[in-house]
C-alpha cells in the first residue's frame, strides 16, 4: 500500500517535471527592466530596438531551437521598484536572465540583486563605472561604453584643443560627478598645463539655466565641458546661445550627439561641439545598413541610440544563451566571458576581466543642416581602445 | 559690476516665471484651502497646448495668441475639474483634496505622453524677443527683460483685482473667514470655481511662457510643483505679495549662491523655507491661521476600541495573512513583505495625522533614516541583523526628535511644509555626502541573515512586526496619552487650559511616529538589500499620505487598509500595464468621489447607518463648540 503511494507520487512528480521541461523546451525567457514611464524619450526607441531583435532571433529559429520571449517591466525610475520587478521576473516568471536598466543607481540595485540571488544580469545602459569596477560582481555584465570610456574618447579630442582654461557644467548626481571627475583626471594627465576655472552643478532636471550660463561666462573659460542632457541641455543651449556663452569657446559634451538629445534642439543646435553620439545617417557599414533597413522597415522611423542599445542587449543576451546551451547562471557567465558577437557597430567582445563589452561610440562635431542638428566628421571609437590596462582594472574591481 | 547687475536681472527673470505659477497656487489655497497638487499638471498642460498652438499658427499673433488661448483653454479644464470633482469633496476633511489632485497629476503624466509623444519638444522663440541686449559687455536675453516686466505687471493686475473689484473683496473675505462669507449669503460655489479658474489660468500661463526658454516634456509638473509650494509657504499662504517677494528671494539667492557653492541649487529653497518658518512661523507675509472650525475628531463617531468580535475578526485576518506562505510563491511573499512594511510606514503617519492632527509631508525622512541606520550598522560596523533591526530605527528616532521639536511649534500646512523641508534637507545630505552614504548610488549589499533570508521567513518577520506596531499604536490611541493627544488635536486652547502641555504631547507623538516609520525603513533596507536616497524622497512621503487618506484619516486604523490597497494595486499595475499611472490616478479619483471619507471611513459610516444611530448629531454638536474659540 505504502509502496503504491510512493509509486503514484513518483509518477506524478515525473509527469509534472516532464510537463515543465516540455514548456521549457519551447521557450527561453529573458526578464527586461527599464524606466519606461520615467524616460520615454529614451526607452520607447529602446523598446522598439529589442522588439526588433526578438523578431529577428525567432525568425532565424530562436535560441538553439527554442523560442525567445522577453518579459518587460517598468521600474518607474526607482531602485526599490526595479528590485520588485526583478524579483517578479526571477521568482514568478522564471526568466533565464535579467537585462536592461537605464539609470546608474537602478543598474547597481539590480546588479546587487543579481549577485545576491545568483542570477545573470546584462546591464544595458547604466554608465557608472561602479557597475563593472568598484561594485562589480561576477553575475553582472554591461553593454554600453562606461563613463570612463566615453570620457577617454572625448579627452582624446579635447586634449588637442589649444584651450587652457576649462569650466564644467554637469548635473548634480553620480553620473555627472563621475563624468567630470574622470574627464578632469584624464585631461590633466595629458595636458598638465590646463586650469579648471569654474564648475557648475545644477540639479538634474531642474537647471536654472540663466544664472548658470552667466556664472560660467563670468569665469571666462576658453573651453567648456558639458554633461547635462535632455531638457536641461535644451535650456542650457538656449540660454547659452542667447547670452553668447558658446561664442569663441570650444565645447566638449557627453552624449549630445545622440538623436534623443540632439534632435529636440532643431535649429538651435550649437555648431562645432565635440560630442559622443550616434550619427545613424552617416554610418556606412554593412552591419549598420542591415540594422537600419530592418528598423526602418518595421517602424517607419529612424533609430535613436536607445534603439541600438535595446537591439544589441537582446542580441547579446541571445548569443550568450545560445553559446551556454543552458540557463544555468554559472554556465551563462562562462559563456559570456570573452564572447564576441556582431553588432550594428561591428563586432564587440564581453571582456573576461571586468565584464564590460567593447561596444564603442561615435565622436564627432555638431553641425546644423537644413534646420536640424547633425553630427559631422564623426568616427567610431572602439571601446577596447579606451579602457585602462588590465593591471589597473584588477585594482579597481573587487575579487569575486 | 556689470556682471552682478546682469546676474541680478537673470535672477529676477527666474523669479517672474516662478511667481506666475506660485501666485495661482497661493490664490487657490488661500480661498479654497485645497492643497492643489495638480497645479504643476496644469502648468505642464499649458506648456503642451501652447506648444501645439504656437507651432501651428505662425507669426507674432500666432505666438502670443497661442499662449493666451492655451492658458484660457487650461483654465476651462480647471473649471471642469473643479465642478465635476472638487465640488464634491469640499466638505470632507482637509487634505483629502490633495488625494484627488494627486490622482489627476498621475493621470496627466501618462496622458501627455499618449497625446504628444515621448520626445522632448522645443517650441519656437518669442517673436520680437529672440536676441539679447548688450549691457556693458554682458548679454541679457530680451525675453528675460520681458519676464522681468511681466512679473510685477501681473502682480499689479492681481492687486487691482483683489483690492478694487467686488469679486476681489469677496475672495479676500473668503481667504480670511470662509464660514462668515457663506453666512453672509455669498454663493461660495461660484466664488470657488472662479478662484480656481484664475489660479489655473496663471499656472497655465506660467507654463506657456516657458516655451521660448525650456523644453516641453512630461516631467515638467514635478519639477515645478514642490518648488512653487515652497515659494507660496515662504511668502505666507494666500499672500500674493508674499509669493512675489519669496520668488525673488529664492531666485536671487540661487543666482548668487551658485557663484560660491555651485551645488547649492539642489537644496536651497528648502533651506530658505526651514529658516523662514522657524523664524516666522506663518511665512514672510502670512497671518496666523484662524483656528480650524471643523476638527476631524468631532465630525466622526467617537473612537472606541475594537469589540471582542472585531478583535476576533482582526485576529482571523492576521492568521489568514500568516498562512500565505503555505500556498503562495516567492514573489507573492516578497510583495507581501513589502506591503507589510508599508503598513508599518502608513500607520506611523496615520498616528501622527489622525490622532495628533499633524499632517507631515516629509514622513519618508524617518523611514529612510531607519533604513540608513541599518545600512550603516550592517555595512560599517558589521553588526548582525537582529541588532541592526533594533538599533537602526533609533536614527529615525533621533531625526524625529530634532526635527519634530521645531516642527511642532507650527501648525497646519506650515507644519506640513516644515516637515517637508527637513525631509529634503536629510535627502540632500544622503544625496551629496557621497563618501558616507554613497550618494545616489546608495549603499548596497544589506541582505538579511540566513535565518530571515527565505521569502517566507522574511514575510513572517515583516507581518509580525507590522501587527505588533499596529497593535501598539492602537493601545497608545486609547491610553491616557492618546486621549490627551486627541484633546490637543481637537482644541489646542482648551487642552492647554486644563493643563496639557500641547507642544510636548505633539512632540512625543512626532517621535513615536518617526521611530515607527524608522522600524519600517529598517525592514525595508533588508527586504531590498540596499538603501538609496529615494527612501527619503518626496514621492515616498506622498505615497504615505495617499495611503493614509485612502484608508480614511478619521479612522483609528484605516491606514492599514489604505496601505494594502494602494501598494498592492501599485505593484500589480506597474507589472501589468505601461499606463499604470493613468489607471492608478483614475482609481484614486474614483475612490475620492465614491468614498469621500476613505475606504475604511466609508465602511464605518455604512456600518453605522445600518445600526441606525445618527452621526449628524455629533456634527451639530461640533459647530457651536468650534465657534466658541
Amino acid at each position: 500500500m505504502r509502496a503504491t503511494k510512493y509509486f503514484v507520487g513518483a509518477a506524478f512528480a515525473l509527469l509534472a517535471g516532464g510537463m515543465a521541461s516540455s514548456v521549457k523546451a519551447q521557450e527561453i525567457k529573458i526578464g527586461e527592466i527599464n524606466s519606461y514611464s520615467l524616460l520615454p524619450a529614451f526607452t520607447e526607441p529602446y523598446r522598439k530596438g529589442w522588439q526588433l531583435a526578438v523578431e529577428e532571433i525567432n525568425a532565424a529559429g530562436g535560441i538553439n531551437g527554442k523560442k525567445l520571449v522577453v518579459i518587460s517591466k517598468d521600474d518607474g525610475g526607482k531602485p526599490a521598484d526595479a528590485q520588485t520587478a526583478a524579483n517578479e521576473l526571477v521568482s514568478s516568471e522564471g526568466v533565464a536572465m535579467l537585462a536592461g536598466t537605464f539609470l546608474s543607481n537602478i543598474g547597481l540595485a539590480v546588479s546587487d540583486f543579481a549577485n545576491q540571488k545568483k542570477v545573470f544580469f546584462l546591464a544595458a545602459e547604466p554608465l557608472t563605472d561602479a557597475v563593472t569596477w568598484s561594485k562589480g560582481n561576477k553575475y553582472t555584465f554591461r553593454l554600453r561604453p562606461s563613463n570612463y570610456m566615453q570620457a577617454a574618447m572625448l579627452v582624446e579630442a579635447a586634449a588637442k584643443l589649444p584651450a587652457k582654461r576649462w569650466a564644467t557644467i554637469a548635473p548634480n548626481y553620480e553620473y555627472g560627478q563621475s563624468a567630470v571627475a574622470v574627464f578632469k583626471k584624464l585631461m590633466s594627465e595629458k595636458r598638465p598645463d590646463i586650469q579648471w576655472v569654474d564648475e557648475q552643478w545644477p540639479p538634474q532636471g531642474k537647471i536654472d539655466a540663466g544664472p548658470v550660463v552667466q556664472a560660467v561666462a563670468q569665469a571666462n573659460p576658453e573651453a567648456i565641458l558639458n554633461v547635462t542632457f535632455g531638457a536641461d541641455l535644451v535650456k542650457l543651449v538656449r540660454e547659452g546661445n542667447t547670452r553668447g556663452l558658446f561664442k569663441g569657446r570650444e565645447v566638449v559634451s557627453f552624449l549630445t550627439g545622440e538623436p534623443e538629445y540632439l534632435d529636440p534642439l532643431k535649429d538651435e543646435t550649437p555648431e562645432g561641439w565635440i560630442v559622443t553620439g550616434y550619427p545613424w545617417y552617416s554610418i556606412k557599414t554593412p552591419e549598420h545598413d542591415a540594422f537600419l533597413k530592418a528598423y526602418q522597415a518595421k517602424y517607419n522611423d529612424y533609430p535613436r541610440l536607445g534603439s541600438i542599445v535595446g537591439y544589441q542587449t537582446i542580441k547579446s543576451a541571445a548569443a550568450i544563451l545560445a553559446k551556454a546551451g543552458s540557463t544555468d547562471p554559472e554556465k551563462l557567465i562562462a559563456a559570456a566571458e570573452g564572447l564576441s558577437v556582431g553588432s550594428p557597430f561591428g563586432e564587440i567582445t564581453f571582456r573576461k576581466i571586468d565584464h564590460q563589452s567593447t561596444l564603442g561610440a561615435f565622436v564627432g562635431k555638431t553641425a546644423l543642416k537644413d534646420g536640424k542638428g547633425v553630427m559631422v566628421d564623426s568616427s567610431y571609437k572602439k571601446g577596447a581602445d579606451y579602457l585602462p590596462s588590465d593591471a589597473e582594472v584588477e585594482k579597481l574591481r573587487p575579487k569575486d | 559690476m556689470a556682471f552682478y547687475v546682469v546676474q541680478f536681472l537673470t535672477g529676477l527673470a527666474s523669479a517672474a516665471s516662478l511667481f506666475l505659477v506660485a501666485s495661482g497656487l497661493s490664490i487657490i489655497f488661500g480661498v479654497t484651502r485645497i492643497v492643489n497638487f495638480a497645479h504643476g499638471a496644469f502648468y505642464m498642460i499649458g506648456a503642451y497646448i501652447a506648444f501645439t498652438l504656437t507651432d501651428r499658427f505662425s507669426g507674432a499673433f500666432g505666438f502670443w495668441g497661442g499662449i493666451v488661448v492655451a492658458a484660457l483653454a487650461v483654465a476651462l479644464i480647471g473649471v471642469l475639474v473643479e465642478m465635476v470633482l472638487l465640488r464634491r469633496i469640499y466638505h470632507v476633511p482637509e487634505l483629502f483634496q490633495l488625494l484627488a489632485t494627486f490622482g489627476l497629476t498621475l493621470m496627466v503624466q501618462d496622458l501627455v505622453v499618449l497625446i504628444w509623444g515621448p520626445d522632448d519638444l522645443v517650441g519656437r522663440r518669442a517673436p520680437g524677443f529672440k536676441g539679447a541686449v548688450d549691457f556693458f559687455g554682458q548679454n541679457i536675453p530680451s525675453y528675460d527683460l520681458f519676464l522681468i516686466v511681466l512679473g510685477p505687471v501681473v502682480l499689479g493686475i492681481l492687486w487691482l483685482l483683489f483690492q478694487r473689484t467686488r469679486w476681489g473683496v469677496l475672495v479676500r473675505a473668503a481667504t480670511q473667514d470662509r464660514d462668515m462669507v457663506a453666512a453672509l449669503g455669498v454663493n461660495q460655489k461660484w466664488l470657488f470655481t472662479s478662484v480656481f479658474a484664475v489660479g489655473v489660468f496663471l499656472a497655465a500661463l506660467g507654463g506657456a511662457l516657458q516655451i521660448p526658454r525650456d523644453a516641453v516634456h512630461h516631467a515638467m509638473d514635478l519639477r515645478i510643483i514642490v518648488e512653487v509650494f515652497v515659494v507660496v509657504v515662504i511668502g505666507g499662504l494666500g499672500s500674493i505679495v508674499g509669493a512675489f517677494v519669496a520668488a525673488v528671494l529664492v531666485s536671487e539667492l540661487n543666482a548668487f549662491g551658485i557663484l560660491i557653492f555651485p551645488k547649492i541649487s539642489i537644496i536651497l529653497v528648502f533651506l530658505v523655507m526651514a529658516v523662514v518658518l522657524i523664524v516666522r512661523p506663518w511665512g514672510l507675509f502670512g497671518r496666523p491661521e484662524a483656528p480650524a472650525r471643523r476638527t476631524p475628531g468631532l465630525t466622526v463617531n467617537p473612537w472606541r476600541p475594537l469589540t471582542s468580535n472585531e478583535r476576533l475578526a482582526a485576529l482571523a485576518a492576521l492568521v489568514v495573512a500568516a498562512a500565505l506562505p503555505l500556498f503562495a510563491g516567492n514573489y507573492a511573499l516578497t510583495v507581501g513583505s513589502e506591503i507589510a512594511i508599508f503598513v508599518i510606514f502608513a500607520v506611523s503617519l496615520h498616528f501622527l495625522m489622525a490622532v495628533g492632527g499633524l499632517a507631515s509631508f516629509g514622513h519618508a525622512a524617518y523611514f529612510g533614516l531607519g533604513a540608513y541606520g541599518v545600512a550603516f550598522l550592517a555595512k560599517m560596523a558589521g553588526l548582525p541583523m537582529i541588532v541592526c533591526l533594533l538599533v537602526g530605527p533609533l536614527l529615525g528616532l533621533a531625526g524625529a526628535a530634532v526635527f519634530g521639536f521645531f516642527a511642532v511649534q507650527l501648525s497646519g500646512v506650515y507644519f506640513a511644509m516644515l516637515t517637508l523641508a527637513f525631509a529634503q534637507i536629510v535627502w540632500s545630505i544622503a544625496f551629496q555626502w557621497v563618501s558616507v552614504t554613497g550618494g545616489d548610488n546608495g549603499i548596497l549589499g544589506v541582505w538579511p541573515s540566513s535565518w530571515a533570508a527565505s521569502p517566507s521567513h522574511f514575510y513572517w518577520l515583516a507581518l509580525g512586526v507590522a501587527a505588533l506596531v499596529t497593535i501598539a499604536l492602537r493601545i497608545a490611541v486609547f491610553s491616557p496619552f492618546g486621549y490627551a493627544l486627541r484633546a490637543t488635536r481637537d482644541s489646542a486652547l482648551r487642552s492647554e487650559a486644563i493643563g496639557i502641555n500641547v507642544k510636548r504631547m505633539q512632540w512625543t507623538a512626532f517621535v513615536i511616529a518617526g521611530t515607527t516609520a524608522g522600524i519600517g525603513g529598517a525592514l525595508f533596507a533588508y527586504l531590498k538589500g540596499s538603501v538609496f536616497p529615494d527612501n527619503l524622497g518626496i514621492s515616498l512621503s506622498v505615497d504615505a499620505l495617499v495611503m493614509v487618506l485612502l484608508g480614511g484619516v478619521e479612522t483609528v486604523s484605516g491606514a492599514v487598509i489604505g496601505a494594502i490597497v494602494y501598494k498592492a494595486l501599485n505593484i500589480w499595475l506597474v507589472s501589468q500595464t505601461d499606463l499604470s499611472k493613468l489607471v492608478l490616478g483614475a482609481f484614486i479619483v474614483l475612490i475620492v468621489v465614491v468614498f469621500p471619507k476613505g475606504i475604511v471611513g466609508m465602511l464605518e459610516m455604512l456600518a453605522q447607518r445600518r445600526k441606525g444611530s445618527s452621526p449628524p448629531g455629533s456634527t451639530l454638536l461640533a459647530k457651536p463648540i468650534g465657534s466658541a474659540e
